[in-house]
């Protein structure tokens, strides 16, 4: 065998690659979307079946504000990439930081229904099949938002000691797609949990 | 013809025999590495003793079931016995050694030096062995505070509403829980760093089109991983929901119901079974050609089989559960997707047979289990389109028919491919050949004690013998049979132990290997044997399918075929 190797090869010719961290994050949204599904068919399935009460319709209240604050996050965290990469850090910061602040506003309009509901309508995940699966698709998504907020926070705290710079724009980007999917499942639980299920 | 740019791909000038080191260097070497390679191997070291322990399981059952009203273990042990065979074999011996040759082997051949997320890598690894450590650990730490039970003995499907907490009191099925579900964690990650090294590292001019067929059927094999192991894992939260914080998914008292778990389970289950037999057609479309001399037949029709078999295979789950009573319409349809199923599945055969067909075939240990590969999982595929059927299924679903036919797939198939797979690429892992002759024993005593064991395994489940029984009367006609299955398991034992030796002795004592021993065309052949740290001194760059082809024979190179 010869030792040298002569590899044809066509230097005109640009080699270009998709980044690896969207591609990787456009897997994981693929798998998560899919215990997602599982657990909305779980949802479908059991609507109307429990055998007890308290039913959907007698205790769920729209959240009409907590979900309009949550969409709008995905237009924030858009526009702080946006502002990562035309270089503008403290247009980034504050754009993350109102992410963060919506993110939360979410989260903690997601705990008083909770509370509301365990302690004044008594359902709990033990209750009904309505309490099994509302507490654990709403509470599967609200896991969802509290890892993003989690990363979310942690770019802020980058971005606000200066270490966040247009070098970052695609990683941030990549983060934004998480979150735009945390986002877009929101509206399928929603479309699912308050509207079809009411 | 472009440019040619003279490339080394040999230029290893580290010296050939570092200094030796500490055992405990070595070991921490290996514990903390983020090479793909070492990675790789430890998957596919983890999963051979995975192996071992199902392979011993496998064999208690058949000894308690050679005779008829035999007490060789309990009837409890029994039930542990199948239920730890089957999720061993599924989860830690086929995944992680399929997942293990993929992680050695794709960045090879892509030209790459190493997968795109290397802790991600390592990560995945880790939280696989732990969950299968994790199974084995309920056999001492099941029975817990309650003294019920040690190893899950709730099968492999772990049905609903056996495995509520009422029927399986104790910790057993929790430890078969979060194993699978770590298990599957490690999947999906590795899953991803598959798909993102093959889109995002190949080298120059490794277009899609010119990847080896290995690559695009793991590429395949890890998108459905996306799609099937997390339905599995969204099951187990809620059956651990169930278990843990007392919600009602599969509790039929509180109006849940036990066939939404057989869905969810089965829509995971069928397509695993194809996320296992991807990685040894991969093998197939590596061995296959190169040891017939000829350049794979129809390589685009095998990569637009492989992604239609992805795509049919999440359509046919239910073809496990004919038996529930799902309604004409329902029967119907998986009764056709199954079917439908064998066309891809066909087109890839009578390639392999295309590839064969005029080509100087070279019987070597490989080819040999190549070839048997071929055969068996043609019955096993004919086995399938039987049972697919709904009105034949009702006669014979939970028989040992379906066992029988699972394992030709398993066992005939993928077992023997993985085998293959070893003497094709031990050279490379380890710079020496394995043991022809040891091999051709190996390969012999292997093909008869499978044939002994499978073949004969059909003919107790068409005579009305179910799966799972403990025991049986001697009235029923099934004594002979059962005989001979175990029998042949016994062959297989014997040919196995053979392979392990033949192993061990070579890595020692084998003739060595040199870079491209078979006279390959991929790229993991052009660096050295074992490859060095960063596999490709240069990064190497492509112009055809079987770039090596074009460095042998520059006058007449591959891509003016392509």
């Amino acid at each position: 065998m010869s030792e040298t190797a002569v590899i044809p090869h066509s230097p005109t010719e640009v080699w270009k690659l998709p980044s690896r961290g969207i591609v990787a994050m456009a897997c994981l949204i693929l798998a998560e979307s899919a215990i997602f599904i599982i657990f909305v068919v779980a949802y479908v399935f059991y609507i109307g079946k429990s055998v007890s009460g308290p039913t959907p319709r007698e205790v769920l209240e729209l959240p009409i504000f907590s979900s309009i604050c949550l969409l709008s996050s995905s237009l924030t965290v858009h526009f702080a990439v946006s502002a990562l990469h035309d270089s503008k850090r403290g247009m980034c910061s504050l754009w993350l930081g109102l992410t963060v602040l919506l993110g939360g506003i979410f989260l903690a309009a997601t705990a008083r229904e909770w509370y509301q509901l365990i302690y004044h309508d008594g359902l709990t995940i033990k209750t009904n099949l309505f309490g099994t699966t509302y507490y654990s698709l709403v509470g599967l998504h609200a896991t969802h938002v509290v890892v993003g907020l989690f990363m979310l926070s942690l770019a802020l705290l980058f971005s606000l000691r200066g270490g966040l710079t247009s070098n970052h724009t695609e990683r941030l980007e990549v983060l934004s797609l998480y979150w735009h999917f945390v986002d877009a499942v929101w509206i399928v639980v929603f479309l699912v949990v308050y509207v079809l299920g009411r | 013809m472009a440019t040619q740019t003279p490339v080394t791909a040999i230029l290893d000038k580290t010296p050939a025999s570092p200094p030796r080191r500490l055992l405990f260097q070595v070991l921490h070497d290996w514990l903390t590495t983020l090479d793909h390679k070492k990675i790789g191997l430890m998957y596919i070291v983890y999963a051979l003793i995975f192996l071992v322990i199902g392979g011993l399981e496998a064999v208690l059952m058949r000894i308690q079931l050679a005779i008829p009203n035999n007490h060789f273990v309990s009837p409890e042990t029994f039930n542990r016995l199948f239920t730890m065979h089957g999720t061993t074999m599924v989860f830690f011996v086929g995944m992680p050694i399929l997942f293990g040759f993929g992680n050695y082997l794709i960045p090879l051949m892509i030209g790459a030096r190493d997968m795109a997320f290397p802790r991600l890598n390592a990560f995945s690894f880790w939280i696989s062995a732990f969950g299968g450590t994790l199974l084995y650990f309920s056999y001492v730490g099941g029975s817990g505070l309650y003294g019920a039970g040690s190893a899950p003995d709730v099968g492999w499907f772990a049905y609903a509403p056996l495995t509520a907490h009422v029927f399986s009191p104790g910790h057993s099925t929790d430890y078969w829980t979060l194993a699978v579900l770590l298990s599957g964690v490690g999947t999906v990650g590795t899953a991803v760093n598959i798909v993102a090294t093959t889109l995002c590292m190949r080298c120059p001019g490794m277009k899609l089109s010119r990847m080896p067929l290995l690559v695009w059927l793991y590429l395949i094999t890890s998108f459905m991983v996306f799609v099937t192991i997390s339905p599995l894992t969204a099951a187990q939260i809620m059956l651990m929901l169930d278990r843990y914080v007392g919600s009602h998914f599969f509790d039929t008292q509180a109006g849940g119901s036990a066939v939404l778990w057989m869905h969810f389970f089965w829509i995971f289950g069928h397509p695993e079974v194809y996320i296992l037999v991807l990685p040894a057609f991969a093998f197939a479309n590596e061995i296959i050609p190169v040891f017939s001399r000829k350049a794979i037949f129809g390589y685009p029709a095998m990569a637009a089989a492989s992604v239609c078999i992805g795509f049919i295979s999440l359509s046919v789950w239910a073809h496990h559960m004919f038996t529930v009573g799902m309604g004409p319409g329902a029967n119907t349809f998986f009764t056709l997707s199954t079917m439908i199923i064998s066309v891809p599945t066909g087109i890839k055969i009578f390639n392999w047979l295309a590839t064969l067909w005029g080509g100087k075939i070279q019987f070597t240990t490989a080819m040999l289990f190549a070839i048997g590969f071929l055969f068996q999982f043609l019955i096993a595929g004919l086995t399938g389109i039987m049972l697919s059927v709904s009105p034949f299924n009702w006669q014979l679903s939970a028989s040992y028919f379906v066992i029988a036919h699972f394992h030709y797939v398993l066992v005939g198939a993928i077992l023997f491919m993985i085998f293959s797979a070893f003497y094709y690429w031990y050279p490379k892992i380890t710079g020496r050949m394995l043991n022809e002759r040891l091999g051709k024993w190996h390969f012999w005593l292997f093909l008869i004690g499978f044939h002994l064991t499978f073949d004969f395994m059909h003919i107790p489940g068409l005579l009305g013998m179910p799966r799972r029984v403990y025991t049986y009367e001697a009235d029923r006609g099934w004594m002979m049979w059962n005989m001979i299955v175990s029998s042949g398991a016994i062959v297989q034992t014997a040919g196995t132990l053979l392979f392990v030796f033949n192993m061990v002795r070579s890595y020692f004592k084998g003739a060595i290997a040199g870079a491209d021993p078979w006279d390959a065309w991929t790229l993991e052949w052009s660096t050295t044997s074992p490859p060095p740290e960063y596999n490709f001194a240069v990064t190497p760059s492509v112009a055809s399918r079987r770039p090596l082809w074009d460095l042998k024979h520059p006058e007449d190179p591959d891509g003016n075929y392509e």
